[in-house]
């Protein structure tokens, strides 16, 4: 049975993914498809999201896969092969002639080859303005076929055709001609509230456009090359496994989205650590107060709970170019969850330092804090190359005093030294000072002390030297922390 | 056992009765959860609806709602079931004189002394029956054990008394605002559901729906302002919930078309932080 072989297929793939998915889950699935016709592709598709993801994060990753694998299933996604046009297709075209009729005279005629790209990005405005999904749908099966220049065998990725495609369509330029465009029709002058909710619903129709051209790339990309083939070159990283300095502008923001909901569960679930310690020596008073309601007899004995302190944190941040996204990750996560201390101090250096605590005091908003921190924060010593020794110095220096026996300092940074002196005495100073020392490593473990990077030297001084490439490794360590 | 839906769309339609606009991936889960026999845990950002569907799915198929509040602290007693001590107190001292003890025994241990409570009350009703608990991310994660038994064999053990075997298999739904992360062994059991703000459409025909004498127009501006809001960066994104008392408001306060100022002056209502509306009027205002 075909279904079923796809099927495996697409579990393996999915664990391969990074999903995990275990074998009830799998079961679970196969039961589900039993009830669930594939050609309804929708309700297929839910059908195994539910018995197979069973987490939000993971969606996206999914649906990629399940493209993948069913998108040549059910009549509708057919491929059209080249030259045979649909009907929807012929229709467009003698609009289009009728249009162009009107200019020169007569159409040519000639199949859809004889319009201009000028003329589909016409269309295509034509399209978006009046918000006509099905002309959408076919315009940008269209332009993919003509515009992408796709060859079968061609060792060339989806984004490649992606820009082609849309670049021939000058889709970047696309926004503000429809708003243009907008503002001629309308009569009177439009608020800037109106005009502004245009612009999303322009942007969110923009956005659908170029999510059926990319699904229509992946669908003749799976046709050339097979479903397994495609999905191991499109296989993303989950969220919370993608490197801090690696990460692309997109990868950014879904790590930034994931962001929140994670410091939200580990502060409920460190308050919950808090309260339920262990039971601590027996509290008499009490334990006497609720005898009374058994008559007299200690039924019930109470005890004190302890209330362990909250740490102080100290974060010493390197924000020079490399390592710039882990700290501000990093500061971004520690600051979400800032009242899991009694009190957090901040600092960034590149070969200079500075604290920034003011900036998060300032405002509640994280974000436009860390903006803050990058524009204003005074880092730069000499040459803007990072200096730890210096660094580290100068912090000592300002602020040794004080550090005391409850501050935790976390040094943040590749320690990338460019060669300068090393100055490690002062992690040691500090360490004899504070309760504890750490150091987050956003590199991997195969790359420390190598080149430049000096991070045995100070880890030496320190209490621990942690990986810290992504959120997972950086949310076990902070749950450790607090 | 019969299914209790015939086809997705027979779902679909069915809670749009109740006044419940559901999409694809809600109806679709829904039949399955009934074809499978599973629970469906239902997670998503606070108002959006997730108890609400377990209550118009209890509606839609006639069935009583029986409901667990989750609390952190709940324990067996409170979920599954507990002994009546009093009255077993009463009924031991009521014949001391005749029964011997073994007969007593087996007497103060039957079901008669035995309180129900919502997890146990749902398996043994005669009548079709929709479990809701809800927030189970609020319970502890060794409390989540007690729902083990009961989400996948449908039946609980009482020690005294012996295993009790669920008469007609209730449609269950867990509801989380994802506060923490659920076990392996409860996610596994269920059906995962996440539902999310709806898209502009259907949170339009939802405005529709709910809020009486509303004009297409007016309904048409609210749900694309609330897109448009939600696309900012804010603490707390507008809820369904927040966007109806919004629209009601509006309606209250006898407006038809929305303009800035409106908007700003009622912002309130869907914004719940002080920053998250300032920034939300400074974008609402600004045109690039």
């Amino acid at each position: 049975m075909p279904v079923l072989d796809l099927m495996s297929g697409f579990i393996v793939e999915l664990r391969s993914a990074g999903l995990p998915v275990s074998l009830t889950e799998n079961l679970d699935a196969m039961e589900a498809v039993k009830v669930i016709p594939i050609e309804d592709r929708d309700a297929f598709k839910y059908a195994l999201g539910a018995t197979l993801v069973k987490n939000n994060a993971h969606w996206r990753v999914f649906e990629t896969i399940f493209e993948v694998y069913f998108s040549l299933r059910g009549p509708e996604y057919e491929i059209n092969q080249e030259g045979q046009p649909d009907d929807f297709w012929r229709e467009m075209q003698e609009q289009a002639d009728q249009v162009k009729g009107q200019g020169e005279g007569k159409g040519s005629g000639g199949g859809m080859d004889s319009l201009t790209p000028e003329e589909i990005a016409a269309m295509l405005m034509r399209a978006l303005m009046s918000g006509d999904q099905a002309m959408m749908r076919a315009l940008a099966k269209q332009s993919v076929q003509r515009f992408a220049g796709m060859e079968p065998g061609r060792p060339v990725g989806g984004t490649y055709y992606l820009y082609r495609t849309l670049r021939n369509l000058d889709l970047d330029n696309m926004l503000q001609k429809l708003m243009d465009a907008n503002r001629e029709m309308s009569k009177q002058e439009l608020s800037s509230l109106e005009e502004r909710l245009e612009k999303d619903e322009f942007q969110s129709r923009i956005e659908q456009f170029k999510q059926e051209v990319e699904s229509e790339i992946r669908r003749r990309l799976v046709a050339d090359r097979g479903a397994e083939a495609m999905a191991k070159t499109l296989r993303k990283p989950l969220p919370e496994d993608v490197e801090f300095m690696h990460a692309s502008r997109d990868e950014m923001q879904s790590l930034k989205k994931a962001l929140y909901p994670l410091t939200r569960k580990l502060a409920a679930r460190l308050a919950r650590k808090r309260r339920h310690g262990r039971k601590g020596p027996l509290d008499f008073r009490n334990t006497v107060r609720h005898s009374l309601s058994y008559g007299g007899v200690p039924a019930d004995p109470k005890f004190r709970y302890p209330r362990p302190a909250k740490p102080e944190l100290m974060v010493v941040a390197d924000i020079s170019g490399s390592v710039a996204a882990f700290a501000r990750f990093t500061l971004m996560f520690v600051y979400a969850i800032q009242h899991q201390f009694s009190k957090v101090r901040s600092f960034v250096f590149i070969d200079g330092i500075d604290e920034v605590t003011k900036y998060f005091k300032a405002t509640e908003d994280i974000g436009e804090a860390i903006n803050k921190v990058n524009t204003e924060a005074d880092v730069v010593w000499v040459d803007g190359h990072s200096d730890y020794g210096h660094a580290f110095e100068v912090f000592f220096e300002r602020y040794g005093k004080d550090i005391n026996s409850k501050t935790t300092i976390l040094l943040l940074g590749d320690a990338r030294n460019n060669y300068h002196a090393a100055q490690s005495w002062v992690v040691k100073e500090m360490r004899k000072r504070a309760r504890h020392v750490y150091w987050l490593n956003p590199e991997p473990k195969s790359y420390w002390n190598t080149g430049d990077s000096i991070v045995g030297e100070y880890g030496a001084h320190t209490d621990g030297v942690f990986e810290c490439r992504n959120l997972r490794q950086l949310e076990g360590f902070v749950e450790n922390l607090a | 056992m019969k299914p209790r839906f015939k086809d997705v769309s027979s779902v679909r339609s069915g809670l749009k009765k109740e006044n419940y606009l559901a999409d694809d991936g809600i109806a679709g889960v829904v039949y399955l959860a009934d074809r499978l026999g599973k629970p469906v845990l239902i997670e998503g950002p606070a108002g959006t609806g997730k108890t609400q569907l377990a209550k118009s799915v209890a509606e839609m198929t006639g069935a009583r709602l029986i409901r667990l509040q989750c609390y952190e602290g709940l324990d067996e007693s409170k979920a599954l079931y507990e002994w009546n001590y009093k009255k077993q107190l009463l009924r031991i001292q009521a014949d001391k004189t005749s029964d011997s003890w073994s007969e007593v025994h087996d007497d103060i241990f039957s079901e008669e002394f035995l309180l129900t409570r919502p997890l146990l009350e749902a398996i043994t009703s005669e009548e079709p029956v929709v479990l809701l608990i809800d927030e189970v991310d609020r319970v502890e994660v060794e409390t989540e054990a007690l729902l083990l038994e009961i989400l996948s064999e449908y039946q609980v053990s009482i020690p005294e008394l012996g295993t009790i075997t669920a008469k007609q298999i209730p449609l269950v739904f867990l509801t989380s605002n994802n506060t923490r992360e659920l076990s392996e062994a409860l996610k596994r059991r269920c059906l995962y559901l996440h539902v999310d703000y709806p898209d502009l459409e259907r949170e339009k025909e939802i405005v529709l729906n709910k809020v009486p004498d509303i004009s297409e127009n007016l309904a048409d501006q609210i749900a694309r302002i609330v897109r448009s809001i939600r696309q900012l960066d804010l603490k707390k994104a507008p809820s369904v919930s927040e966007t109806l008392d919004w629209a009601r408001t509006l309606m209250l306060l006898g407006i038809e078309t929305i303009d800035e100022k409106e908007a700003k002056e009622t912002l309130h209502i869907l914004l719940k932080y002080q920053t998250d509306i300032a920034k939300a009027a400074k974008e609402l205002s600004v045109t690039k």
